[in-house]
């Protein structure tokens, strides 16, 4: 845990150098038990506690199933045969029963989780959430800040203690986007916008992933998230801002053409509006100021 | 010209540069050869076509399904060997043997394959095989319907596997999401593949339900009212109900997916108004059904399996019928548990996940009530019974993992992941495919007359039982790692001991299936001293064991009567279980027909000309599958009576066998004493 933190900081100590430095094994080996921000970590939470309610009735079926079987074994002459039993009120009850309470008690786990856990609901926070616009390509993920007027490609850096409020949409095939030790994931659909809300407790680096296979380039379409301290983040800003490359109509149209296991990259400006454009350019007589279908449900 | 007559089919279809490909090709062909080759050199052409192939007996076409159903099953397997040796190696610098546009195509034909071409035949073969036996009944109800159904399965794994050399298979994933699967990402062949064998199979698939739906309904015997019918059948009534429901739905799914690909339209596409969340929504619609279709039936033959060899009645029979019937409502309201991550509203998740882990109860019930069934019962450890106890036991790890899953923001962090790939292996593998070895071990004697090698069963089971822990239970692990499914390549290095595992667990497996060969040859050559010569090997409870093993053509020379659940145990009790009614009736049979072949090999000459769009012959495919069925409707010659003498002597001989071998049980014995 504490190596993950420090080989962060000593990443990002090294910028520009961090290009190749995460090499497959960023973050942590038990990326689901090992979280890094509150979402994970209630995520985590919920599943240990869904999974503990449930070897509540599996382990006494196990033990049972061996148990009956041994000891009414054909051998076994000593045992009770009782050919004709085969019905018990009692335990009909039982085994309805059993399994009805544990599953009502999941399910209003389940109703408080999801609403609780809702990726479009805002995070809590004494700190001004940034704003992130991503955009699953063939086959990498473009970064677009829209407040800072940067953008990159396969690397995201997110200040650390401040959440990031995701906007995700994709201009090819369908994606997932995911960052196991932040929190869940979610579709990325051309002509749809759907979004996330993550926030990363303390500067590190952590695999970020695709899990929705979307062809020849799926195996490279990762990114490494650093989450840095605010002052690293804010250099980071400056320099890439002093970077040669702008995103523009040119840089983008090469951006689209598919490309495999692409390398992080850096753009010191983006065009303004440019994620809007790309969520219409999928709608029919799309209208200006449109924002785009969202989800299958309009954002909260 | 060309393009006229071949469409888009040109030599390079054939992936001669590609020495795997051609590999397989390769060895398929030899397969295939030796095959021919053996069944030309032992003349048995005419003994295939006369009595298997243009049969339209329910039993044989059930064979058929399971021979069918296990050539795919090799395919099937050869692939998942192939995904796993593939990911055991491509770490970091090492890129595996295998690319990315080969490895998709893998994965693809794999979960097609084996959803498609291995668990529906191999229940529905079974399903023919028994059910009419079981509820008393001479034949299906559409017997030439059902030869129809056989014919369009075959030939749509004939598609599968000619796609193999010709062209290529969908490198879209089982599910095809648009718009991957559209023509602006999937120009080739491979998907259209996908789509007219999905499309030809499941039309024959559609045409077994509402054949089987009909024959449970109508053709019982006299006096099985819906609480007396044997819960195999019952929970094959419930499949049949879930097939004629959720399989038009894919049909219009992939029919839209095709007017996009070959009209240019726009259901699914990214532009112009298309939605591919609509082809998510009907392909789940159909595709959590199909879960429970293929789950069903294994769950009706474990419960069999536990009752007959616990020499006991099934516990909670009717909780069992209620249960099977809650399973069903409910696999209709749980699809969007497939794609929670879509982004719907908290409301919408949280209530399919609710209604995904109620089904949890009616299937914690079935449990259950096979264990209160051994409880004070005789239970015999043959190896059908081994196979339900490792899939009670596997199966509740998978249901809890399954459950897990279902809460959708654990659903968040686990959804594509390999932990998603071991839990529905942990289902299907145990769910289903246990059963239907556990299935095809008990019933084997009743369709040959002959029991299967328990020695060679019994390695079988044991190793696929260590196979499946070794190959899934690290693909959990890796889920917790963060590992997402389907990938060619990864850079992890803390991966890979646990695909190591996996592959080793796999190769387990490969030696299960060899001694399940096995276990079919000794048999064979041991089948004088397996011979089942009373029809009941297992002291077994319903119709179908009361019958001759294998059954005569007619089934039943009288149509038994029926008092209580277990009708056979009860008639052995009472002493009438071999008796010889004072007269036999004349009984009406159907003749064979080829024109179920023939409308098989219509409909594969159709699907190839639609994939590579050789308009004319699909043009002329279709011409001659109306002409077909037209010459058939106009045919008044589908059937004979079998006189009532001739039942006479052919159960007269059964009779003497019976004697001769003087071990037909005591009712039988002194019965047969008795009439001499």
């Amino acid at each position: 845990m504490k190596h993950t933190v420090f080989k962060g900081l000593f990443i990002l100590s090294l910028w520009p150098q961090w290009v190749l430095a995460c090499d497959g094994d960023c973050g942590s080996r038990w990326a689901l038990l090992d979280p890094k921000g509150p979402i994970a970590a209630h995520e985590k939470g919920l599943i240990i506690t869904a999974f503990a309610l449930m070897l509540l009735v599996v382990i006494p079926v196990i033990f049972m199933t061996v148990a009956f079987a041994w000891k009414y074994r054909a051998s076994n002459k000593k045992a009770q045969y009782a050919p004709n039993w085969d019905n018990s009120h009692k335990i009909e009850a039982v085994v309805w029963a059993v399994p009805a309470v544990i599953v009502a008690i999941l399910a209003a786990l389940v109703w408080k989780s999801s609403h609780e856990l809702n990726p479009y609901r805002p995070i809590q926070s004494a700190a001004k959430p940034i704003q992130v616009q991503v955009v699953s390509m063939n086959w990498k993920w473009l970064f677009i800040y829209p407040e800072l007027g940067i953008a990159s490609v396969n690397r995201l850096v997110i200040p650390a203690g401040v959440p990031v409020s995701f906007k995700i949409t994709s201009d090819a095939v369908m994606s997932s986007f995911f960052i196991p030790q932040l929190g869940g994931q979610i579709y990325a659909m051309a002509g749809m916008q759907t979004r996330l809300q993550l926030v990363a407790d303390q500067p590190g680096s952590y695999q970020g992933l695709n899990t929705q296979f979307n062809g020849d380039g799926f195996a490279g379409m990762h990114f490494e998230t650093v989450a840095a301290s605010s002052q690293d983040f804010e250099s980071w800003v400056a320099q890439v801002k002093h970077g040669a490359t702008p995103l523009n109509e040119t840089t983008f149209k090469a951006l689209e053409i598919p490309s495999e296991n692409v390398p992080p990259r850096y753009f010191s400006s983006v065009e303004p509006q440019l994620f809007e454009r790309i969520l219409q350019k999928y709608l029919p007589n799309a209208e200006a100021g449109q924002t785009g279908r969202h989800g299958m449900t309009p954002a909260m | 010209m060309q393009e006229t007559l071949f469409g888009k089919l040109t030599l390079s279809a054939i992936p001669y540069d590609n020495p795997i490909v051609m590999g397989a090709i390769g060895g398929a062909t030899a397969m295939g050869l030796l095959v021919f080759g053996l069944i030309t050199y032992f003349g048995k052409w005419g003994y295939l076509w006369k009595e298997w192939f243009t049969s339209v007996d329910h039993k044989k076409v059930g064979v058929m399904y399971i021979a069918l159903a296990f050539v795919m099953l090799l395919r099937g397997f050869a692939d998942a060997l192939m995904m796993r040796m593939q990911q055991a190696i491509a770490q970091g610098g090492v890129h595996g043997y295998l690319p990315p546009d080969h490895y998709d195509q893998i994965f693809s034909a794999h979960g097609t394959i084996m959803i498609i071409f291995v668990a529906m035949p191999f229940f529905i073969g079974l399903m023919n095989l028994i059910v009419p036996l079981q509820i008393g009944a001479r034949d299906v109800a559409y017997p030439f319907l059902n030869s129809v159904s056989f014919w369009l399965t075959a030939s749509s794994a004939a598609l599968v596997m000619i796609s193999l050399g010709v062209g290529d298979f969908s490198h879209a994933g089982w599910s095809g999401y648009p718009p991957l699967s559209e023509n602006q990402f999937s120009p080739g062949p491979g998907v259209d593949y996908w789509i007219w064998s999905l499309q030809l199979g499941g039309i024959g698939t559609l045409m077994t339900g509402i054949n089987f739906f009909v024959t449970i309904l109508r053709m019982r015997a006299p006096g099985m009212t819906m609480m007396k019918l044997p819960v195999f059948s019952w929970t094959i009534l419930v499949t049949n109900v879930l097939i004629m429901l959720s399989f038009p739905v894919l049909t219009v799914a992939l029919a839209l997916l095709t007017l996009d690909r070959y009209l240019g339209m726009h259901f699914f596409t990214n532009d112009l108004g298309g939605n591919q969340m609509m082809f998510l929504n009907l392909f789940w619609i159909w595709g959590h059904p199909e879960v429970y279709i293929v789950i069903l039936p294994a769950f009706g033959m474990f419960s069999e399996v536990v009752s007959t060899f616990s020499g006991k009645r099934l516990f909670g029979y009717h909780s069992m019928v209620y249960a099977t019937v809650a399973i069903a409502v409910l696999s209709f309201v749980v699809w969007l548990h497939h794609f929670f991550t879509m982004g719907a509203g908290a409301n919408v998740n949280a209530f399919f996940g609710i209604a995904t882990m109620v089904i949890a109860v009616p299937t914690g019930v079935k449990v259950f009530n096979w264990l209160f069934t051994m409880y004070k019962g005789r239970v015999e450890f043959a190896t059908p019974v081994l196979w339900t106890l490792g899939f009670i036991i596997t199966f509740c790890i998978g249901g809890m993992t399954g459950v897990l899953l279902s809460v959708p923001p654990a659903d968040f962090v686990l959804h594509n992941s390999e932990f998603l790939v071991a839990h529905f292996h942990n289902m299907l593998i145990p769910g289903a495919l246990f059963g239907y070895f556990a299935g095809y071990a008990f019933w084997f004697p009743k369709a040959f007359g002959f029991r299967l090698d328990e020695k060679w069963g019994k390695r079988a089971f044991w190793l696929w039982l260590v196979g499946f822990y070794l190959a899934f239970m690290p693909l959990y692990a890796l889920g917790f790692m963060g590992m997402p499914r389907r990938l060619v390549h990864y850079d992890n290095p803390a991966w890979q001991p646990y695909l190591l595992v996996a592959a080793a667990g796999t190769l387990v497996i490969l030696a299960a299936i060899v001694c399940q060969a096995v276990q079919l040859v000794v048999s064979i050559r041991n089948r004088e001293s397996l011979r089942d010569v009373t029809g009941d090997p297992w002291n077994g409870r319903t119709l179908e064991w009361a019958v001759a093993s294998p059954p005569p053509f007619y089934n039943f020379a009288h149509i038994p009567k029926v008092e209580t659940l277990d009708a056979f145990t009860d008639m052995k009790d009472r002493g009438i279980a071999y008796e010889v009614p004072a007269a036999y009736q004349d009984i009406h049979m159907p003749k064979n027909t080829a024109v179920g072949v023939v409308l098989g090999g219509i409909a594969f000459v159709f699907g190839f000309s639609m994939i590579w769009h050789i308009w004319w012959l699909a043009l002329g495919a279709t011409v001659g599958a109306v002409g077909a069925l037209v010459l058939r409707s106009a045919d008044d010659s589908v059937d004979y009576i079998l006189p009532a003498q001739e039942v006479a002597r052919l159960e007269r001989e059964r009779r003497q066998l019976l004697a001769a071998h003087g071990q037909s049980g005591a009712a039988a014995d002194s019965h047969l004493a008795h009439q001499g």
